[in-house]
């Protein structure tokens, strides 16, 4: 792995204004920037904060004024501090990384010369310049010896995408600005940059900026989500969690969806909830124990295991023979197994599948550790919806009822905790 | 046509290769003036024009109208004024070449997409940077087109030019009004074979020269 100094730097909008004149009789039918209305937020170091919502709602506009392609009418952008209008403008830009949705690679250079584009306006020696940009190919998984010194033309979206990011990084600025940059490429290759980028952020640690107008991006990308709504006005910020479950308005609550409550189960993991203890039992077990202690248990089922604690299925009580021993053709295998790491989406749909709507969550080695159940999950969205004051959706199903704190004795810490 | 003499006298163009060789050169001279004056002065026109576009269409009109003036009109124009120098010849050839080339150079900056500027910009090249090293070598492909038609016209004209300058101008025109002056056809004819191979030369020289600069405009799509 490329050493790669983990420098970031907060930035900080105080009261920023962006306003336009009405465009110019000549300028209309071009797309007009949005304005920005009186903005204050501050994106502490290292993190990722996404700035989404519609179009002309000055998401893009902001990002421009950090690294000053639009200047603020009124306000000031701090970087670490310093007033970014105070700096040299070119030495400003060069120590921003920059990645735009086109890409806008040279077309009349190599990857290579593209990639170390800023390292070269800044003076680096030559010798430097070619190690430096082979460093950021491989960072972005690029072979240098393959990509080097081909054309932008001769790549597909996703490679050049991936260069777009190599060049912005190659100065190893401690700010990154990124506006929609998956959002030219196909869904599949948008998730696996999506993915990558995540990865990457890990070892770079950046404070990125990253403009998108699709909330699932948000959600998945950023350590902090500022939703913008049109006329330049943040709606709402805070961490995507918090977002999903108490939506500060209206318009966020439909900005963000009806699915809300499902789009927190994708953020959630298994390690978030509280697990419910299996009833087990190995092969040759006495039955009649079993049996008794399986109806004592509300799932009413019995985990059989093997002498790795590894699950071998499940037998319903009314399987279990009365007597004798318990015998592993009795065990019938369906049943999702998860990790902690598994979403609670994730392991939602999987239990939707099963047979038995139970999960059985293993540890590393494939031992039990205890078990998922639907009513878990739904506590775990419950929980979003308690907020729901802004929420236009019908009354909660009386089916479901309500939720019975002393089922699951772990939802109510839980819940004070998220809510913290 | 005395009869006798031989349409096309070899010997003869043998036995005079060095002074041919004067008109060639000449004629290069002539046409290579205009043409380096021409793309000096268009370049800093069309530069002007991408910045401020109001002017744009005031130059168009200019250089078009220049453009229209018939060429021995020109000559003849000019003549009075420069008296029968090498000035007057070099005025209308380069006049002539400043529609095309005009042209020629806007298109090939606003052909640079916006979001390259825009990259070139967001990561700190100072104005003066972007257009060296960005926006000139984006628009060459285009700038090349309008060089190869502008030289080949030039050199054309410069035929004309030669004709009516006499010694003054030189050039392959010379060869023309000679041959025809004293029925020699092997000269004229010659004057018009050679004015013709220039023009294709130097067409195939700016293709090639235009290939060497711009690798990355024929780079293939998807090559291994």
């Amino acid at each position: 792995m490329v050493d790669q100094h983990r420098q970031a730097a907060v930035v900080e909008f105080e009261h920023v204004t962006k306003r336009y004149d009405a465009p110019a009789a000549r300028d209309k039918g071009k797309p007009t920037p949005g304005a920005v209305n009186d903005l204050s937020l501050t994106v502490p170091a290292g993190k990722i904060c996404i700035l989404v919502g519609p179009s002309g709602c000055g998401k893009t506009t902001s990002l421009k004024m950090v690294n000053r392609l639009i200047e603020p009418t009124a306000g000031k952008i701090l970087i670490d501090g310093v007033d970014a209008s105070t700096r040299e403008l070119t030495d400003l830009r060069r120590s921003i990384g920059y990645v735009i949705q086109q890409v806008g690679l040279f077309p009349h250079q190599t990857i290579g010369d593209n990639v170390a584009t800023v390292p070269r306006l800044l003076g680096w020696p030559k010798a430097r310049l070619n190690e430096r940009a082979e460093e950021l190919l491989a960072l972005v998984g690029l072979d240098p010896a393959k990509y080097r010194d081909r054309f932008p033309s001769q790549l597909s979206g996703g490679e050049r995408q991936r260069v777009g990011v190599a060049r912005a990084l190659a100065a190893d600025p401690p700010i990154m600005l990124m506006d929609e940059p998956f959002g030219a490429v196909d869904p599949i290759v948008r998730d696996r940059l999506q993915n990558e980028f995540l990865r990457l952020q890990e070892t770079i640690a950046k404070t990125i900026l990253f403009v998108t107008h699709d909330i699932d991006e948000a959600i998945k990308m950023g350590d902090l989500v500022a939703v913008f709504q049109t006329g330049g006005i943040l709606a709402q910020f805070g961490r995507p969690l918090d977002i999903l479950a108490a939506p500060a308005s209206e318009f966020v609550a439909r900005f963000v969806g009806q699915d809300r409550g499902l789009k927190r189960l994708s953020l959630l993991r298994i390690s978030d909830v509280p697990l419910r203890p299996a009833v087990t039992a190995r092969p040759g077990d006495n039955a009649a124990d079993a049996r008794r202690r399986a109806l004592d248990d509300p799932l009413r089922y019995l985990l059989l295991i093997d002498h790795g604690n590894k699950p071998i299925g499940w037998i319903a009580h009314g399987d279990i023979p009365a007597e004798g021993g318990l015998s592993e053709s009795l065990a019938n295998p369906s049943s999702p197994i998860l990790n902690k790491r598994t979403t609670l989406k994730d392991a939602l749909s999987m239990m939707l599948d099963a047979d038995v709507q139970t999960g059985i969550v293993v540890d590393r080695t494939g031992a039990v550790q205890g078990l998922l159940s639907i009513d878990t999950i739904a506590d775990k969205m419950r929980e979003g919806e308690h907020a729901a004051t802004f929420d236009q959706v019908p009354p909660p199903d009386p089916e479901i009822g309500e939720p019975d704190p002393a089922d699951d004795p772990g939802a109510t810490p839980d819940a004070v905790e998220v809510r913290a | 046509m005395p009869p006798g003499t031989k349409v096309f006298d070899f010997g003869w163009v043998v036995g005079h290769l060095g002074s041919v060789g004067e008109r060639i050169v000449q004629h290069l001279q002539l046409s290579i003036l205009p043409l380096i004056l021409g793309i000096v002065i268009s370049l800093v026109l069309a530069v002007w024009a991408v910045r401020q576009h109001r002017v744009y269409a005031p130059i168009t009109a200019i250089t078009g109208l220049l453009y229209t003036i018939p060429s021995l009109a020109a000559f003849a124009l000019l003549l009075p004024i420069t008296g029968l120098t090498l000035i007057t010849a070099l005025i209308p050839l380069t006049t002539y070449t400043l529609l095309i080339l005009f042209r020629s150079f806007a298109a090939g900056f606003t052909s640079v997409p916006a979001e390259i500027l825009e990259a070139a910009e967001g990561m700190g090249y100072t104005r003066r940077q972007r257009l060296f090293r960005v926006e000139l070598p984006l628009a060459v492909p285009l700038m090349i087109a309008g060089i190869r038609l502008a030289s080949v016209t030039t050199i054309g004209l410069a035929t004309v030019a030669s004709v009516l300058g006499g010694d003054t101008f030189g050039g392959l025109g010379q060869l023309i009004t000679e041959g025809i002056q004293t029925f020699f056809p092997t000269k004229y004819l010659l004057g018009a074979a050679l004015s013709v191979l220039l023009a294709f030369s130097a067409d195939f020289l700016f293709v090639r020269f235009e290939r060497l600069i711009t690798p990355w405009a024929h780079a293939r799509v998807g090559a291994g």
